[in-house]
């Protein structure tokens, strides 16, 4: 699928070291009802300058992967799992004894080579809002009501760079005029609730990138906003990204904001990863059931289908998870081997970065692919 | 801002019309005769016409309201007492110290106690701090204060012999034969009133503000903080807490606002000559011109408290313009 104007072709050349190197994060939480694994095997990379989406449905973990990832999980533990045994019963065990912690993650976050998960808690404060910034779903309430806009960009250049209030209330006008806030040398003595939604999420994104990030990560982003403005928030995103060559994780349950925006995507389901793929592959030749329902969910304007076919069913619970499979019980291709084995992310016999966790043939898996996407008036683009 | 004080004393004023001839009128239902108790146990007949007639309340009760009201207006006067002939203003002018010294001081210990009680249990939900918190919450909140300022005058001021029982001393001039009298005498006396007064109020503020810090906790902003990599006491501080002890404000205006009109319960058990003495008293003598006195205080301590608490919000809260 391509948005006129936008260019999905792969970037050629060897991949640059990984930013960001995640490899079987794990994250659960204790609840009042049992143990909540939200996040149970996950791995991904995000190169320098690289553009990663992360789409799945609400619950899906993706905003819990990046929360982990940075310790902004409430109360988190860490335990140390001993390679090659199974993280999962220790990390039950560690929460069921713990009084002082309710989450607890496992796994490896390699940021420039530095394992996030292990990092003490001073130091992921030195990198949060420095190196690796955030911007949350909705601006309307992401920003602190009593403090003008202003007070909370110093804060952010103060807390970590060794400025005066004089000069970082500079380089906040500076970022404000960056994000295209009109008259920001006098807006930034205004309160959030002077700033409609889109511009509060300006705001957000100038806070973000004032310490020049190398990594954003972009939680929902438009989800609260209009269409028009969601489309400008995620220029602006485009921009900026291009100017400095951060790198970007949008998370996002909306296929259509990635398919624009991103390099590579990886779709969540229940807590894991069912496909990871460079995005014209993964609408090229999209191989996981749930993907392809995902595809078949998108509104479009120039293909006339019935109705919007939507995924049958509910998202599991992920306190008591399905046996095997977990998108078993909403897949119509599933068969025995499903219901025994968890499936992991192995690479496609054609191409080694597109991964995908189903069980079925990949013959099999390209016919179903190819009539999909003919259907959906994918393949048109695709080649475009 | 003058426009907006201007229309709220204007509504003062109705208000003020209101609570006061709703009190003329309650007090001439009462099936009653406040000239016959005025006019003593063995007075005739006419003795007890012509005390009516010498207070006035033989004049219908809409000429009295209007002569209330005029003296109130024209001579700055609330009259005088049916009891004993004395001016109501001087009255209600000596309670008045007693009772603001009660409230603002009680006001004071209650917050030393809720604020720290409430912002630790609020960060550490479910710890000792916690948990002892919600005990001394459910206490606080749920013992007649009655109850706490007899145990209290028993084992502390009694049994004890740590404080005195009862009884107020004036902080300056005291007058010529009083037992006691200054700062140091006064402030011992209203050790036992404050903390009485204190306690119900502690617990419920305590129990309001943990639970403003946790909703508080949740706030996207706060999570937007984290991310900037700000340390927890900055988060806590300028973040949690700014927020969280907004409407503890307001909270505290009205009720400092309320308890001026008279502690009545503290007042009575520690035999403190406060506005909620005189009031008590007042009404037991069916002695309209002071329980007046007392609710005409009452009301305007009311009314400028809740101003005043208006436009301290509006300085700090910046989403509210007063217009």
């Amino acid at each position: 699928m391509t948005i006129p104007g936008v260019d999905i072709a792969p970037s050629g050349g060897t991949p640059p070291e990984p930013l960001l190197a995640v490899s079987d994060l794990r994250t659960y939480f204790k609840t009042d009802d049992g143990i909540v694994k939200a996040v149970d095997g996950v791995s991904f990379e995000v190169r320098p300058g690289q553009t990663l989406g992360v789409v799945g449905e609400s619950g899906s973990g993706k905003s819990v992967t990046m929360m982990s990832i940075l310790g902004l999980n409430p109360k988190p533990g860490r335990i140390a799992v001993a390679p090659g045994s199974s993280p999962g019963p220790q990390m039950e065990a560690f929460l069921h004894h713990s009084k002082k912690h309710t989450s607890v993650s496992t796994g490896q976050a390699l940021f420039r080579g530095e394992n996030l998960l292990q990092a003490s808690q001073r130091r992921l404060r030195a990198l949060r809002g420095s190196e690796v910034s955030m911007i949350f779903q909705d601006p309307m309430t992401s920003l602190n009501p009593v403090l003008s806009i202003g007070k909370q960009l110093v804060e952010a250049v103060l807390l970590h760079r060794d400025v005066t209030v004089r000069e970082a209330r500079e380089l906040a006008i500076e970022g404000l005029q960056e994000v295209g806030i009109p008259r920001a040398e006098r807006r930034i003595d205004d309160y959030p609730h002077q700033f409609s939604g889109g511009m509060r999420q300006r705001v957000m994104i100038a806070m973000a990138l004032i310490n020049e990030p190398a990594l954003l990560i972009a939680d929902e982003p438009t989800t609260a906003l209009d269409v028009t403005t969601q489309a400008q928030i995620l220029g602006l995103i485009r921009r900026l990204q291009a100017e400095r060559g951060t790198a970007v994780v949008l998370i996002t349950h909306d296929l259509g904001v990635v398919a624009e925006t991103v390099d590579e995507i990886v779709v969540m389901y229940a807590a894991r990863i069912a496909e990871r793929a460079p995005v014209f592959s993964l609408f090229e030749r999209p191989l996981h059931p749930y993907t392809w329902g995902l595809l078949g969910s998108l509104p479009r304007l120039d293909v006339e289908l019935e109705r919007l076919s939507q995924i049958r069913g509910q998202p599991p619970s992920l306190l008591r998870p399905p046996a095997g499979c977990r998108f078993r019980p909403r897949c119509a291709f599933a068969f025995d081997r499903c219901r025994g084995e968890l499936p992991e992310a192995t690479p496609a016999g054609f191409d080694p970065e597109h991964l995908d966790a189903c069980f079925l043939d990949e013959s099999r898996k390209l016919e179903e692919s190819a009539r999909i996407v003919a259907e959906l008036g994918l393949e048109a683009e695709a080649a475009a | 801002m003058l426009n907006y004080i201007l229309r709220r004393l204007l509504w003062a004023c109705v208000l003020f019309v209101g609570v006061t001839l709703i009190t003329y009128v309650l007090f001439f239902l009462l099936p009653a005769d406040p000239a016959r108790l005025a006019a003593g146990k063995s007075a005739t007949a006419e003795d007890v016409a012509r005390v009516s007639h010498q207070l006035g309340l033989d004049r219908p009760v809409h000429e009295q309201y209007a002569l209330f009201l005029k003296r109130l207006v024209v001579d700055h006067s609330l009259g005088r007492s049916y009891a004993n002939r004395r001016s109501v203003n001087e009255m209600v002018g000596e309670a008045i110290p007693v009772t603001t010294a009660l409230v603002l001081g009680g006001a004071v210990l209650w917050m030393l106690i809720a604020l720290p009680i409430g912002i630790l249990s609020a960060l550490k939900p479910r710890s000792l701090i916690d948990r002892g918190a919600m005990i001394f919450i459910l206490i606080g909140i749920s013992a007649p204060v009655v109850w706490i300022g007899l145990l209290l005058q028993y084992f502390v001021g009694f049994k004890w012999g740590l404080t005195p029982n009862a009884g107020y001393c004036d902080v300056i001039d005291p007058p010529a034969g009083a037992s006691c009298g200054g700062p140091g005498d006064w402030a011992y006396h209203m050790i036992l009133p404050w903390v009485t007064f204190a306690i119900l109020f502690a617990a419920s503020y305590a129990r309001m503000i943990r639970a403003n810090v946790m909703d508080t906790l949740g706030e996207d902003y706060v999570r937007t903080a984290r991310a900037k990599g700000a340390p927890e006491n900055i988060v806590i501080r300028r973040h949690v807490l700014r927020n969280a002890l907004l409407p503890v404000v307001t909270m505290l205006g009205l009720d400092i606002g309320v308890a001026l009109g008279g502690a009545i319960f503290t007042e009575a058990i520690f035999n403190l000559p406060g506005l909620g003495r005189l009031a008590l008293n007042s009404v037991l003598n069916l002695d309209l011109p002071t329980m007046q006195g007392v609710i005409v205080f009452a009301t305007l301590a009311i009314i400028m408290l809740n101003l005043v608490v208006d436009l301290v919000y509006a300085m700090i809260d910046p989403r509210i313009r007063l217009a």
